[in-house]
């Protein structure tokens, strides 16, 4: 599929979207940088909304490292990113949900899940909830936007694609399936402001009680076999990965083997 | 028949003496028209007669297969394969004291290996309190292919089927499980953390209800979970909520069991669901764009390919994305990122057609997570055809010119009843 992201979609210069932004953890170094899905999200922004009709909100502390990793947001040709400050251990969902009542978007884009912290995937759901407004998950592309509906692509596994049509005000969420998030330039990135606000806190009263550890190795599920000789437990161990029972059609005219091969492609379901 | 082995030592003295007068009638006695290859000796020691084992081959010599599949003694084996499928408890339970939801995907309406574990998770909660026996709950949307849901643990099974569900619909399957929620008040709702099935009904479900989920749960023990945080970087350990959004293997799938899966009515009046979001239907993808790995259907070409003009035309025909064993790629024919196996992609197609590949174990190795295979090659003793569910022993440019041909007829009938 051909998309090109530099270009507009036609016909929705005034569509105001917000994205919602986060910072990320490299996987390998663990150092702070923008998130993957985010700035996967902030991308298609991008393509929607020209400049000023782009808000972008993270909430969460502003120290230098996270400062440096919102900076490559804004390297991505966005004039400033509203830091809502938040300790942590807060509930963010109540800060976003005013500040998006308050900006009134018709689109906010979310990363389907942050890389820091519990980085359940709940806050879009939470805040489609509370603002009552759609919800779409795995994002491809936007298609279109008019008036009060979207046509968008969403990501199914495999490689397809189903188009849907999205009444608006929508939150949507993007995945590893959309289009990968341009380089992020360093003097915009520089001259980009960050508008520190001032908000509520709730704190998250749940998460106190949770302990969080370094990830441990999850242990490998072992093949467990269930025979009751000791021929059939030496066969299990001893058994080659072989389809057996396989059909062999020999000395038949490729007529009847393209009938056979295309019998069975249709009973997979795999011919369209 | 009488499972009791009634002895006589006599015909079995006569048996073992192949010089007695009446060894023959007495061995045609104990085993039917042949002679008996195996019996009980008198001191319980399993006697056996190689002579009447085995079959002879076709040059004459007798040939013992030992793997059990040709031995002459068929009532034997027939109490061995009894005794060796394991025998699965029956459960049915009347009156749970609790419910244990599960929503599975079912992909195609079949449960899949991440419903299974899940499933076993339920059961594994169902079955713990000591104070009362839970039941696990299935809700299942559309159409169940499944004919084994008590073999995965499942209880009772509540399916809503109609053109409602169908496609992409979460509002108005969260409708339908706020139903369920009233009516049985389960005590967890469990879900397989799936992206586009259960990770995104299960946040939705949670959100509705304001409980707060455990996501990316692998582990449940002593009433505390375990699940991924940040990205699979951390653990977080916490107790154990209502709504568990879970990963693959988090539990063994149920093995020694079978339950009753009675299936029960679904709510009667639910709420209809405001409809914001429309389902306008697959897009068609172009085949060659899909990522090697992720395809669904390949086409893969190999060294047996003389006519490279008719592969590349079979594959657009049939709408598959084409792969390539190395050799067609060392050779310039094919592109090196559509290399599948070892040092290529390795693939998870459902179906992998190979055409004149000999399948090497470094190809093979690539494509163990295909579910069928069909091989096309004119040598019947590769390794593919022995790896394939269905084989064609023929010349790959007339098999693949004559499924282009069907394939173009069928839709051209199509297109003319239009
Ligand atoms: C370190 C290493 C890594 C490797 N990694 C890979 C890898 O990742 N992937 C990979 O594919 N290979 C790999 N190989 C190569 C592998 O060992 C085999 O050489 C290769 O897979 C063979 O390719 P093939 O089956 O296409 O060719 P061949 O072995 O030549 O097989 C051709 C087949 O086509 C059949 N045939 C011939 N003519 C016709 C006809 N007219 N119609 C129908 N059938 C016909 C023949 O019967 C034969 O079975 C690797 C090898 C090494 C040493």
């Amino acid at each position: 599929m051909q998309r090109d992201g530099n270009r507009n979609v036609t016909g929705q210069e005034r569509v105001k979207v917000a994205a919602l932004v986060s910072v990320g953890r490299h996987p390998v170094t663990g150092r702070p940088r923008r998130a993957e899905y985010d700035a996967r999200a902030v991308e298609i922004g991008l393509s929607l909304a020209t400049g000023g009709n782009l808000h972008l909100a993270h909430a969460g502390e502003c120290s230098p490292e996270s400062e440096a990793a919102l900076r490559a947001y804004l390297g991505m040709g966005i004039a400033g990113v509203d830091v809502l400050q938040q300790p942590a251990g807060a509930d963010i969902v109540p800060a976003l949900e005013a500040w998006l009542r308050e900006l009134g978007p018709r689109l906010v884009l979310c990363g389907a899940r942050g890389e820091t912290g519990e980085a359940s995937g709940l806050v879009p759901f939470l805040l489609a909830e509370r603002l009552g407004w759609s919800l779409v998950c795995g994002l491809a592309a936007v298609e279109s936007v008019d008036g009060d509906s979207m046509i968008v692509l969403q990501a199914l596994p495999r490689g397809q694609r189903r188009r849907l049509k999205v009444r608006l005000p929508a939150v949507v969420t993007v995945d590893a399936a959309a289009q990968p998030a341009r380089q992020s330039a360093f003097g915009p990135a520089r001259r980009g402001g960050l508008q520190r606000l001032d908000t509520p806190v709730t704190p998250d009263g749940d998460a106190q009680s949770w302990t969080t550890a370094p990830a441990r190795k999850r242990p490998k599920r072992l093949k467990i076999v269930k025979a009751t000789s000791a021929r059939d437990r030496f066969k299990a161990a001893a058994a080659k990965a072989e389809g057996g029972g396989g059909q062999v059609l020999t000395g038949v005219s490729a007529q009847a083997g393209a009938e056979a091969i295309l019998k069975l492609l249709r009973e997979e379901g795999v011919l369209r | 028949m009488n499972d009791i082995i009634r002895r006589d030592p006599r015909t079995e003295w006569i048996a073992r003496n192949r010089l007695h007068p009446e060894h023959d009638a007495v061995l045609a006695r104990m085993g039917g028209s042949t002679p008996a290859a195996k019996w009980m000796g008198p001191n319980g020691i399993i006697r056996r007669n190689p002579h009447a084992v085995g079959f002879i081959g076709p040059n004459g010599v007798r040939r013992i297969d030992r793997s059990g599949a040709q031995t002459a003694n068929a009532g034997a084996s027939a109490r061995r394969e009894a005794a060796a499928a394991p025998t699965r408890r029956q459960i049915r339970i009347e009156t749970p004291a609790f419910y244990v939801a599960v929503v599975a995907d079912m992909p195609g309406g079949r449960l899949s290996a991440h419903d299974r574990d899940v499933l076993g998770l339920a059961r594994q909660l169902a079955d713990e309190d000591s104070a009362g026996q839970g039941a696990v709950l299935l809700v299942s949307f559309g159409e169940s292919r499944e004919d084994a849901l008590g073999d995965a643990g499942v209880d009772r099974v509540v399916s809503f089927a109609g053109e409602r569900f169908e496609g992409y619909a979460p509002e108005q399957r969260l409708t339908a499980l706020g139903g369920v929620e009233r009516q049985h008040e389960p005590r967890h709702w469990l879900f397989p953390d799936s992206s586009l099935g259960g990770a995104e009904l299960g946040r939705r479900l949670a959100a509705r209800l304001g409980e707060r989920p455990a996501t990316q749960v692998w582990q449940i023990a002593n009433g505390e979970c375990t699940g991924r945080g940040a990205a699979g970087a951390t653990d977080v350990t916490r107790r154990l909520p209502r709504i568990v959004l879970a990963l693959p293997e988090c539990a063994e799938p149920v093995s020694e069991s079978t339950h009753a899966a009675e299936s029960i009515a679904p709510p009667a009046a639910l709420p209809q669901a405001l409809r914001r979001i429309e389902d306008l239907g697959a897009v068609a993808v172009d085949p060659s764009s899909v990522a090697l790995a992720e395809a669904e259907f390949i086409l893969s070409a190999g060294n047996g390919i003389r006519d490279w003009g008719g592969f590349h035309r079979a594959a657009s025909v049939l709408g598959a994305t084409e792969g390539a064993s190395r050799v067609a790629v060392d050779n310039g024919f094919m592109p090196r990122h559509r290399q599948v196996g070892a040092t290529g992609t390795w693939v998870t197609a459902r179906v992998y057609l190979a055409v004149g590949i000999s399948g090497a174990i470094q190809h093979l190795q690539g494509i163990q997570q295909c579910d069928k295979v069909i091989a096309i090659n004119t040598d019947p003793g590769c390794d593919m055809v022995k790896r394939a569910d269905l084989a064609v022993i023929a010349d790959s440019s007339e098999v693949l010119a004559a499924l282009v041909e069907l394939v173009d007829g069928v839709k051209k009938e199509q297109r003319n009843a239009a």
